[in-house]
């Protein structure tokens, strides 16, 4: 533990940790000192002037080292100007004044100084009743003008930045919170100040404007209304709505939300509300070992999804070859007796029960008992793969990306963790800047190499011996060998391993470069197992489902071998496309080849997936049962469709790729008639003759907790258990929690104090002998023919989850491939045109497709990236593709979408 | 009239050409320091000398350099030539006039703290004089004076310039290292020093142009000889930079210590058209106002007395008001200039800048009401003692001093005026 | 499009060279001058080539030229006549000076000469307060001063510029 302090806040005694600032100090014991400009994530700044107060500090005698003395207490020097207590950290002795006289005109000072230029405008303001300036000025500030209401500074007032942010320049008091969030926290430098003085404001320069995953984060902590999100400006007042607790259901971090509902006719977005609850927004909601204070755009605004116009609102039935509706209970009845076929109940062998990530942990049990139960087998929809080590070397519980700094170390393998799970891409890179020695091994740059102290650059389909060689140092000694130029002949297997860290300086000095990038992977492969603690992500660039299984190996084996496992802040952490993809192979689903999976199943239950959407080549089996959101492509081609009810309409658990489980709570009413997944999937069962619990998400949460041995001794109680420790400022006010709240100034308004849960993680089994072996390293597979296609993930893709919310849609572009610039130029491709060349890009045994080349050096010869869910149907690497140049037919159109 | 020692090409024609000022002696200093003397010993003869910085606060120059952190290397020298208070135009006609000066004085400095490359910030109305100074320091490294190596030693030394480009608020220290760094000219905060953490995170002295044109000739000639100017408290001669409503308005460098009286009537030739003197502001636009009575005419122009007057020395330009200058139209000018270079960062200044000027506009136009005036006052009192750096504070000065010593003027302004 | 890398190659390595390698963004400042120097203002693309240059995000770059107020993000007169009014000059007949040359030249401050040719400002203090009336005329090429000015040698002076 740091060392300790005392000192005493108003006469109240306090002990905080040295280098504390006095204003977390103060709010640990329950003294809130306005302000505006600080935020307990963001360096402080000192801005404001709002957190001005007095400051004592005991005189030292310079001969003795001692304090002076004065009537048998310390004497006190005061300053003659106050300080700011949030630049100031805590020192022995000091006495810190926050009440007095002199300390409350300060503030009533700075209030005023705010409100001369503010327009005053909260009757019509988004921010009204969440508002800090708000509030403080009812707390602190004068109560009139004495400012000329006519010479008032006018500016712009809704200045959009970028489609997503609005920014109402009048607004806005210059605190800095925004860009100071955007450079430190996103490294996202895309908002500035511009001019200076009374003239200062927020602008963006990038293309598209406000071009960060992150920018919703800054409406949130924006201590006034001048940064609204597109979504939910003008949308309702902070009093009307109502907080729902949720999970983010857009990748495996487990990001926990905050839903606000309220009642209203028509809702947003083309929704369907009759006089219905709707959501209005999304918030992040605390959870400091989760996402901190943090979500990424994608969680914001994806959710609107759940509220599509698009949405399956009644069971389909096919009927003379055409999808028509039908009533639940003749729904059931057909797609049960055609499920079964021949067979006696709890025979039907030949079915094949699929169901993802996107589905909570209790439909996947449920999904998993019905395949039993009928005496057929059930999947998990993933191209990924590897899930069943983790149970063994998944992140040890107690595990927090926020304690690791130096002495840690982060390896990130096969990911680009800014598009596959932005908030890992933030926390990772803040352990990194706390000191965490980060290693990115990628088959490309990726943005957080910024951040890596050592970048591993692989070929495509060697991602497994490359982590294999960071665990096994005779090995790694064969690698050095092979990289040295003398050698270099010889073993150009081992050699190829390795490439320089810049593509760009590649062709210059390859040969050079090779010694020194095995010397980096020594280096790394020493630091990871020096390291007191280890973490590792695997992602998913570029990998299909036996590559994925192959990294999940060798990292497992990796992290065994250097003792990484069982301990916090030590493990794998599997960075999955679903939100509860982990929870699937928990509950003992696998990811299945499904090529040979359908080929062998007359009859299909496939549940939240378009595994046809995906890969039309898929084989068909006879009667199919789908259940959706959406009429996908897999939905088309049904026999009975049984729409589902979104995960804003119901509870649930998910379980993160931390092994996390959380719950999340309903914030709407369901949809017409559209019932959950698990209560759809327990009565199919019902009609095949099986007995399921279907009742509710909690009984079946009981089950879980009886039958699988991970989960043993959860409650959906315990996942609801919250501690103070979590919360930034830990002094709780006994009112209920939409008062704290807003009381709560740390918060700036926006943003959920964590009431409803903060999860738990999943126990480790003991690890097996065989992981403990070192890693044989698996053989490259991939063929060199032609080039070699790789899937990559891209965060705004044309999934069913993005589609449907209209901010989202316009920052998805246009379909794009990744093509490295020589091989761009030998298929006839000029590279820096603008606008980009469109290339048809052929793959073998793939329908024709086509897109907007992407000619730069982060493609690595001979590869093509294609991103996943852009319309060319991708899952695994493939080789054997080419492309060649297209006319532009509508240049103009493309034009207008490609970046200046 | 005795030689001068900063404004020396007054004296020495052609002393802005290097071989000149090499005939002078010019580069012995540097040389000397280099060959003979440890970096310890450079600052020390510094400190005997009692030298205080030339920029406004005063700070012994000597003792600054021993500040460095020696734990955290490379350091940093940075000249403050950014010289953009109004009234202050001393430090352009060292680098126009005597350029070679400053630049043993940069190279002085640099050496006694280490630093192997140092930068002078100017202003970016100073492009011309930049350009200039680029090739000097051309002419330098081609004489062997800069560069790698210095007279067959170990040391070496780059200066470069980096010019601003109209920013007041960039002749703050910190303000300036942010504006070298590529940043928006704003104050960092303080702790820690730039002595500690400066330039790209090292420790940096920073100092003014003028405080560094002395250095040469402390080296060449000791500290004694540089005491033997000035006052005990603050020795050496000092350039005033006389503006306003003088006769003859200049530079005149002078021993600190040296009278209002001598300054303004003896040097400046008095007050022009017949007017009388009505006030000084012996620091720019930064200065509190000083009523000119026979008292303060007669204070001795230095570091410990000008405070006496309820104003301070500051960069020690004299701006002479007459008789003929209505103070609500001076404060108006000043309080505008501030508006203009608030760099936006902290609250008061910000927004406090914005409010007065609304306020001596309307003043000084004569369509305020008493209320207004003492509005203004209230404002600048709520301005006072919470800014983040001194910009904010001296915006209030000339307000402040202004109302309490010139009411009348204030009165005539306002018909209600009570 | 014409970039700054093709024609100032040689200036752009000098100005990086002046500046620890880690720390290039502290080049922003002396590229702006030279961006400038070369249309009059700083066009977008030259804040995208600043940017490239100096491994900083474009909206970086630009909050630096917003800051400054020697940069402009418009084009003005090609010669833009600068007349200090700050107290010191104002003293010795600034205001009266500059009010003056205005109407002799046919614009008010701010405003550009219908031919394109000459914008007339107020700016603050130069550093030239002992030779006021003073003003400085910024152009592409850089900056001059011009001292002890009267109405009429500032108009001969306009006039010479208009016919350069
Ligand atoms: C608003 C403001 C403007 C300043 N302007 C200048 C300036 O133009 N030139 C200068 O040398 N110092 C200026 N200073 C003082 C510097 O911050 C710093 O104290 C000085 O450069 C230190 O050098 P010295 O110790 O040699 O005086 C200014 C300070 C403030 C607060
Ligand atoms: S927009 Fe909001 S967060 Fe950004 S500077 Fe203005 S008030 Fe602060
Ligand atoms: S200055 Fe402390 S909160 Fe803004």
């Amino acid at each position: 533990m740091s060392k300790q302090v005392n000192l005493t806040i108003d006469n109240q005694a306090v002990t905080a940790a040295e280098g504390a600032l006095i204003v977390d100090a103060a709010k640990k014991v329950g003294i809130n000192i306005p302000v505006f400009c600080y935020h307990p994530k963001l360096e402080p700044a000192g801005m404001c002037r709002m957190c001005l107060v007095e400051i004592g500090r005991p005189v030292i005698d310079r001969a003795t080292g001692a304090p002076v003395m004065e009537g048998g207490k310390p004497k006190l020097q005061f300053g003659p100007k106050l300080e700011t207590s949030c630049t100031t950290p805590v020192s022995e002795g000091m006495v810190v004044i926050t009440n007095s006289e002199k300390v409350k005109a300060a503030r009533k000072d700075v209030v005023e100084f705010l409100l001369t230029s503010h327009p005053l405008d909260c009757p019509v303001c988004d921010k009204g009743g969440e508002c800090p300036l708000q509030n403080l000025t009812l707390a602190h500030g004068p109560a009139t003008s004495r400012f000329l209401f006519n010479e008032k500074n006018h500016n712009a007032k809704h200045v959009p930045l970028g489609d997503l942010i609005y920014l109402d320049r009048e607004r806005c008091i210059q605190c800095g919170r925004c860009v100071r969030f955007q450079e430190k926290i996103a490294g996202d430098p895309v908002i500035g100040f511009y001019n200076r003085g009374r003239q200062m404001e927020i602008v963006t320069f990038s293309e598209p404007g406000f071009d960060s995953y992150f920018s919703g984060n800054t409406t949130d902590i924006c201590p006034v209304g001048a940064l609204t999100s597109a979504d939910f400006r003008f949308g309702a007042r902070p009093w009307e709505m109502k907080a729902t607790a949720s999970i983010c259901t857009h990748c495996a971090v487990g990001c926990n939300l905050a839903f606000n509902v309220r009642r209203e006719v028509g809702g947003k977005n083309g929704s369907p509300s009759k006089g219905g609850i709707v959501i209005k927004r999304a918030l992040p909601r605390q959870n400091e070992a989760v996402n901190e204070l943090w979500i990424c755009d994608k969680g914001r605004f994806a959710y609107q999804y759940s509220e599509s116009p698009t949405r399956l609102a009644t069971p389909l039935v096919r009927k003379d070859g055409e999808l028509t509706p039908a009533s639940w209970d003749v729904a059931l009845e057909y797609a049960a007796e055609g499920l079964l076929g021949e067979s006696k109940p709890g025979q039907a062998k030949d079915l094949l029960v699929i169901g993802s990530g996107r589905l909570a942990n209790e439909d996947l049990f449920t999904l998993r008992k019905l395949a039993e139960g009928a005496g057929g087998q059930a999947a998990l929809y993933s191209q990924s793969g590897g899930g069943d080590l983790l149970a063994q070397v998944g992140a040890a519980p107690g595990t927090n990306l926020a304690s690791l700094g130096k002495g840690s170390v982060i390896l990130v393998v096969a990911s680009d963790l800014h598009e596959e799970a932005p908030i890992w891409f933030l926390r990772v890179k803040q352990a990194a800047e706390r000191g965490a020695t980060l290693i990115v091994a990628a088959g490309r740059p990726t943005r957080l190499d910024r951040y890596a102290k050592y970048v591993i650059r692989y070929a495509y389909g060697e991602e497994a011996q490359i982590v294999a060689a960071l665990g096994d140092s005779p090995r790694r000694a064969e690698l050095v060998e092979a990289a040295k130029p003398a050698a270099a002949a010889k073993p150009a297997a081992a050699a190829k391993l390795v490439e320089a860290a810049k593509p760009a300086a590649a062709a210059k000095t390859v040969e050079a470069a090779k010694p020194a990038a095995a010397a980096r992977l020594v280096e790394a492969a020493e630091a990871f197992g020096k390291a007191e603690n280890a973490l590792v992500f695997f992602g998913s660039d570029g990998l299909g489902q036996s590559g994925a299984q192959s990294v999940a190996q060798a990292c497992a084996q990796l992290l065994a071998a250097t003792r990484h496992v069982g301990r916090p802040n030590n493990g794998l952490i599997p960075v999955w496309g679903r939100a509860n993809e982990q929870g699937g192979w928990e509950l003992g689903l696998k990811a299945a080849n499904l090529q040979t999976a359908l080929q062998a199943s007359t009859t299909a239950y496939i549940v939240a997936a378009d595994p046809y959407g995906d890969d039309p080549s898929l084989p068909a089996p006879s009667f199919l049962v789908v259940q959706e959101l959406f009429l996908t492509e897999t939905a088309r081609r049904a026999d009975v469709v049984f729409p589902a009810q979104a995960f804003t309409e119901r509870d649930g658990s998910f379980t993160s790729g931390e092994r996390r489980v959380q719950r999340y709570y309903p914030a709407t009413p369901a949809l017409a008639d559209c019932r959950p997944d698990y209560a759809i999937s327990a009565e199919l069962g019902q009609h095949l003759g099986l007995k399921l619990e279907g009742r509710s998400a909690a009984a079946i949460f009981a089950q879980i907790a009886t039958e699988i041995p991970a989960y043993k001794g959860l409650t959906y109680r315990r996942l609801a258990e919250t501690t103070n420790a979590t919360a930034i400022g830990a002094a709780k006010d006994p009112r209920d929690a939409e008062e704290r709240r807003c009381a709560d100034l740390y918060y700036s308004g926006a943003g959920y104090e964590n009431t409803q849960g903060l999860g738990v993680q999943l126990p480790l089994q003991t690890l097996s002998p065989a992981l403990s072996k070192p890693a044989a390293a698996p053989a490259a597979q991939l063929s060199k023919t032609g080039l070699l296609a790789v899937p990559v993930t891209q965060l705004y893709d044309l999934g069913q989850t993005v589609l449907p919310s209209a901010l989202l849609r316009q920052r998805i572009g246009e379909a794009w491939v990744g093509v490295n610039p020589a091989d761009a130029a030998e298929a006839g491709i000029e590279a820096g045109a603008a606008p980009a060349a469109i290339v048809q890009v052929v793959l073998p045994g793939k329908p024709e497709w086509r897109a907007a080349a992407r000619i730069d050096e982060r493609t690595p010869r001979g590869v093509l990236l294609i991103p996943r869910s852009m319309g060319l149907p991708l899952n695994a690497p493939l080789p054997g593709a080419s492309i060649r140049p297209v006319v532009r037919r509508d240049s103009q159109e493309a034009a207008s979408q490609q970046p200046a | 009239m005795a030689e001068h020692i900063l404004l020396r090409h007054r004296d020495i024609p052609n002393i802005d050409r290097l071989e000149v000022y090499r005939q002078q002696g010019g580069f012995e200093a540097f040389q000397k320091a280099v060959a003979s003397l440890t970096p310890d010993a450079v600052t020390d003869i510094v400190k005997a000398s009692g030298l205080r910085g030339r920029g406004g606060a005063g700070f012994p120059t000597g003792m600054k350099w021993s500040f460095t952190d020696r734990k955290n290397w490379p350091h940093y020298v940075v000249c403050n030539a950014d010289e953009s208070e109004p009234g202050t135009f001393k430090d352009r006609e060292i680098l126009t006039g005597n350029p070679f000066q400053l630049l043993e004085g940069v190279a002085i400095a640099s050496y006694a703290v280490g630093a192997r490359v140092a930068y002078i910030y100017l202003r970016g109305e100073f492009w011309p004089i930049a350009r200039e100074l680029d090739k000097r320091i051309a002419e330098l490294e081609a004489a062997g004076l800069l560069g790698d190596k210095l007279f067959g030693t170990e040391y070496s030394l780059r200066i470069y310039t980096h010019l601003g480009a109209g920013a007041y608020i960039c002749g703050e220290e910190t303000a300036l290292l942010e504006s070298i760094e590529g940043k928006l000219g704003q104050p960092r905060l303080r702790p820690p020093f730039p002595p500690a953490v400066g330039l790209f995170g090292k420790p940096t002295v920073i100092n003014n142009t003028e405080t560094l044109a002395n250095v040469p000739l402390i080296l060449q000639r000791g500290a004694e000889w540089f005491r033997s100017f000035g006052t005990e408290k603050s020795p050496g001669v000092k350039i005033f930079s006389l503006s306003g409503c003088v006769n003859r308005p200049g530079n005149y460098e002078l021993p600190l210590g040296t009278t209002f009286r001598e300054l303004i009537m003896g040097r400046g030739g008095g007050i022009a058209y017949g007017h009388k003197i009505k006030a000084i502001m012996p620091a720019g636009n930064s200065s509190s106002l000083i009523v000119a009575t026979d008292e303060a005419l007669n204070t001795p122009m230095d570091y410990e007395s000008v405070p006496k007057l309820g104003a301070q020395l500051g960069s020690a330009s004299v701006i002479v008001i007459d008789d003929s200058v209505d103070i609500p139209w001076l404060i108006n000018k000043t309080v505008h200039f501030f508006r203009h270079e608030s760099c936006g960062k902290c609250t008061p200044c910000r927004e406090g800048t914005y409010w007065m000027s609304q306020l001596t506009e309307r003043i000084a136009a004569g369509h305020a009401t008493a209320e207004d005036v003492a509005l203004l006052k209230a404002v600048a009192g709520q301005i006072k003692g919470k800014c983040f750096c001194a910009l904010g504070e001296f915006s209030i000065e000339a307000v402040l001093s202004g109302m309490d010593r010139f009411k009348d003027d204030f009165e005539a302004k306002v018909s209600s005026y009570e | 499009m014409m970039m700054l890398k093709d024609t100032y190659s040689a200036e752009i390595e000098a100005t990086l060279a002046k500046y620890p390698p880690e720390n290039k963004r502290a080049a922003v400042m002396p590229l702006l001058h030279l961006a400038q120097r070369e249309n009059g203002y700083v066009t977008k693309s030259a804040l995208y080539e600043i940017a490239d240059l100096c491994g900083v995000a474009v909206t970086e770059v630009a909050s630096i030229m917003g800051f400054y107020t020697l940069y402009h993000d418009q084009p003005g007169g090609k010669y833009r006549l600068q007349v200090c009014t700050d107290l010191p000059c104002a003293l010795r007949g600034a205001n009266e000076f500059l009010e003056q040359l205005c109407a002799n030249v046919g614009v008010k401050v701010g405003e550009t000469t219908a031919d394109g040719m000459i914008t007339i400002e107020a700016v603050t203090c130069l550093a030239g307060c002992n030779k006021a009336p003073m003003f400085q005329v910024q152009t592409g090429e850089g900056l001059e001063y011009y001292e002890n000015q009267t109405v009429e040698s500032a108009v001969a002076l306009i006039n010479d510029l208009v016919k350069r």
